[in-house]
């Protein structure tokens, strides 16, 4: 495959072409490998880290003097001893919640013993000798063990930092003090907050948030893809979740001797997932461009108006223009009533936009269209805007076509600015709730599917799928987390993939 | 002389007329394209004007019998409720998600920290899991709290809020177009970074402000998922874009239908009016983001 620049140059276009996409398949493996390389440097770099923070740890107390060692059981103790009241007593505080959270009965060490089995003990009958009957007792909570477990592996790792922060201050105290300077003191602390320490008071807020109602839910949600939890086993009321292993993934894919059911609907949805992102994001893009250089065309009139129409669809809340739009393409809708009024269709014929698999699949990616070109229409007209005029001037003078002149400077220059907005977008279609759930709810059902998994349709996307395996009636949860996690691994793969691939992966600092 | 002047005329008519023809392609294909961008929503406010005893669909086109009915039977309905609720969280929303966001994306244009990029790559993995997949242990951790059917408003906002962290990149590319120089000016005349931030950055970033707060003004009118999963079938905790899609339900669509659309015209007119007239900053941040990444 190895070529001169000179033979490259001598080829004909189609074959330049070819070799071009060839190239790129044949970089995919590199691809993977610099990935698996960087995933080993990265790891090797983390433990060789931890190895030098350890040696520290070891090192601080053998250098430190009596205030420093106390505070390797006495968190704050050195601060305190030495003038820092503020930060001592915060750091003894932190302590103290921390110890009494694990040590207080069902605290961190209850919900830690508890984790491998996730309860031992489900509902059961108890002989209630008042009133002569039995009635149900409720034990364990597997739903309430696993989330604390999670809450007490990041407390424990909180408190780690925290810990090896503390021990970190008092050798730098103690570095201070033997150089003779003074230490801060806790006014010189609260002024920093504002000052040199803004971005941590800046991020404080909003990584809470993040940790607490993101990174929390996901990693117990990737927990909960290896066990049974489901509308069956909820874990207090009917009956506890246990782990199960790589049982649901096993499923999910058809791997071993199970039911192939849910292997063969993964595959057909993933399949129109990726078929739906591509043409959804491409003839918007398309699309949107050629609107936007009519728009701008020069000579034509009323460039706001025109502009302005096709923003309603995004100003308009989607819920009720696609719900109305999925109404008005219903078998009893009104294009199909109205088209039997003027006789188009006899009797009661009807055209089925939405309720047959291809027509349907072909609707939305129509109906997509028109929510999705203004977007593109604005960022296009942002970008057209930019590009030098003399290019276009020099391409004239040299009788360049009008496509000539759009193959060759406008879709360049927008593919390479675009490009990072393409992936984004295509990995959004992928993940396109509302278009499919308002329009068709994924429907119509795949019979071959639907026994199984969920009444998955034709026009379900894995997000979709995920959507109604949780509110349908069994609420395989494992599942919509097995699916999750494989959408995340997809996402992950194809943006790792065409990143590296693209050229207009700048260095962000070049804006500044 | 006088005939390759006339050629030159020709060729330049020549250019004209192709001009003209291509216009007039051009303004046919914008003409339709208002059409079918605005039917819907001319055919959504028609409808909700319908009287008459057929409440579901039907093939007229222009009523035949016009009433405000649909309205006045809204009223009958929870509708006010929900419109209520939706507006409550959208104003909350847009303005705690703007301060988040805002200290987000300033932090990461403007600081440079130990865990910065850390940080950056680990929100931009975190952002490839569906969202959703938290909707199911976001309602078990809400119906803990209480916050969940007819209290969801509450519960509602903290999901919304709480992680709207994660969209920083469009104000971040924004902040990243504000020149350095200017905070180190001011750094030097001895303004604190707080300072830096309220006195010089803020008042240059009004474009900004106002794509956030629009921006996140608007998402509480159309979300669905998160809605209908912790409002979870109550009435009073409900947002419009749950209990119209409810109308619209096989079972009650022959009875609710030009209900539906009353309440999605009254739900339309204010987003949008404030869309409209906030259009030119909504522009500034959709093609600014895509341009940045």
């Amino acid at each position: 495959m190895k070529i001169t620049d000179l033979e490259y140059l001598k080829l004909p276009k189609w074959r330049r072409a070819l070799i071009k996409i060839a190239q790129f398949f044949i970089s995919i493996p590199k691809a993977f490998l610099n990935l698996f390389v960087k995933i080993g440097r990265f790891f090797k770099k983390v433990g060789l880290a931890i190895g030098r923070e350890i040696k520290d740890i070891i090192l601080t107390f053998k250098n430190g003097d009596w205030k420093t060692r106390i505070s390797y059981v006495i968190m704050g103790f050195g601060n305190i001893t030495r003038g820092q009241v503020l930060r001592g007593l915060l750091f003894l505080l932190f302590e103290a919640v921390f110890l009494f959270f694990m040590f207080k009965p069902t605290g961190g060490l209850y919900w830690l013993s508890m984790l491998p089995s996730l309860g031992k003990e489900g509902p059961g009958k108890a002989y209630d000798p008042i009133y002569d009957t039995y009635v149900t007792t409720y034990n364990d909570n597997s739903f309430q063990i696993l989330l604390y477990g999670v809450l007490t592996i990041f407390f424990i790792i909180a408190f780690i930092i925290t810990w090896r922060m503390n021990v970190k201050q008092n050798k730098l105290a103690q570095q201070i003090l033997d150089s003779g300077k003074p230490l801060k003191s806790g006014k010189d602390d609260l002024r920093s907050m504002v000052d040199d320490n803004f971005h941590k008071t800046l991020l404080a807020l909003p990584l809470t948030g993040i940790i607490v109602f993101t990174v929390m839910p996901i990693v117990f949600m990737i927990l909960v893809a290896f066990t049974n939890y489901d509308g069956t086993h909820d874990g207090y009321s009917n009956a506890l979740f246990t782990w199960v292993g790589l049982e649901n993934f096993n499923t999910m894919l058809g791997i071993g001797n199970g039911t192939k059911v849910y292997a063969a609907t993964f595959g057909e949805i993933l399949l129109w997932t990726l078929v739906w992102a591509f043409f959804a994001t491409f003839t918007n893009y398309f699309l949107g461009m050629l609107v936007a250089m009519m728009i701008n065309k020069k000579g034509i009139q009323f460039k706001k108006f025109w502009r302005t129409v096709l923003v309603m669809t995004i100003a308009i809340p989607q819920f009720i223009s696609l719900l109305y739009v999925s109404k008005m393409f219903a078998q009893n809708g009104m294009v199909n009533q109205f088209l039997q009024s003027i006789g188009v269709l006899k009797g009661l014929d009807y055209i089925h936009f939405l309720d047959e698999a291809t027509p349907a699949r072909i609707s939305v990616i129509l109906i997509n269209i028109w929510i999705g070109i203004p977007y593109l229409m604005l960022i296009a007209t942002g970008i057209l805007m930019n590009i030098p005029q003399d290019l276009y001037e020099s391409a004239k003078i040299d009788g360049a076509s009008g496509w000539k002149q759009y193959t060759k400077i406008t879709l360049p220059y927008m593919l390479f600015i675009t490009g990072p907005y393409l992936l984004t977008s295509f990995i959004g279609n992928m993940n396109n709730f509302n278009v499919i759930y308002l329009l068709t709810g994924g429907g119509p059902t795949n019979a071959a599917a639907s026994t199984a998994a969920g009444s998955a349709g034709y026009t379900d996307l894995l997000i979709t799928w995920l959507f109604k395996i949780t509110t349908g009636a069994e609420s395989q949860y494992y599942f919509a987390s097995v699916i999750g996690i494989l959408v995340f691994m997809i996402v992950a793969a194809i943006s790792l993939i065409v990143y590296n691939l693209m050229p207009s992966v700048k260095n962000e600092e070049d804006f500044q | 002389m006088k005939q390759n002047e006339n050629t030159s005329l020709k060729k330049h008519m020549g250019i004209k007329a192709k001009t003209r023809v291509s216009n007039t392609i051009i303004y046919i294909i914008l003409v339709l394209m208002t059409i079918i961008w605005l039917f819907p929503f001319v055919s959504i406010v028609l409808q909700s004007f319908r009287g008459g005893p057929v409440k579901g669909m039907t093939n007229e086109i222009i009523p035949s019998i016009w009433s405000l009915e649909n309205y006045v039977a809204l009223a009958k309905t929870d509708f006010f409720r929900w419109y209520l609720n939706t507006l409550i969280m959208a104003l909350v929303v847009s303005v705690l998600q703007t301060v988040i966001v805002l200290c987000m994306s300033y932090t990461l244009s403007r600081f440079r920290f130990k865990m910065r990029k850390g940080l950056m790559r680990f929100m931009l993995i975190l952002g490839m899991f569906p969202g959703m997949l938290t909707m199911i242990i976001l309602y078990r951790v809400l119906k803990d709290l209480g916050l969940t059917q007819a209290n969801a408003v509450p519960g509602l906002i903290l999901v919304y809020v709480a992680s709207s962290g994660m969209g920083y990149y469009v104000s971040k590319g924004f902040f990243d177009t504000i020149p350095k120089s200017l905070d180190e000016a001011a750094r030097i005349d001895g303004a604190t970074r707080a300072q830096v931030l309220t006195k010089i950055i803020l008042p240059l970033a009004k474009p900004i402000v106002i794509y956030t707060v629009l921006t996140s003004f608007m998402a509480p009118w159309g979300d669905f998922v998160f809605a209908r999963y912790i409002s979870f079938g109550a009435s009073k905790g409900m947002n419009v874009a749950v209990g119209l899609f409810n109308w619209l339900s096989k079972d009650q669509i022959n009875s609710s239908y030009t209900m539906f659309c009353a309440g999605g015209v009254i739900v339309a007119i204010p987003v949008t009016i404030i869309f409209m007239c906030l259009q030119k900053y909504y522009v500034e941040g959709v093609t600014g983001g895509a341009v940045k990444g």
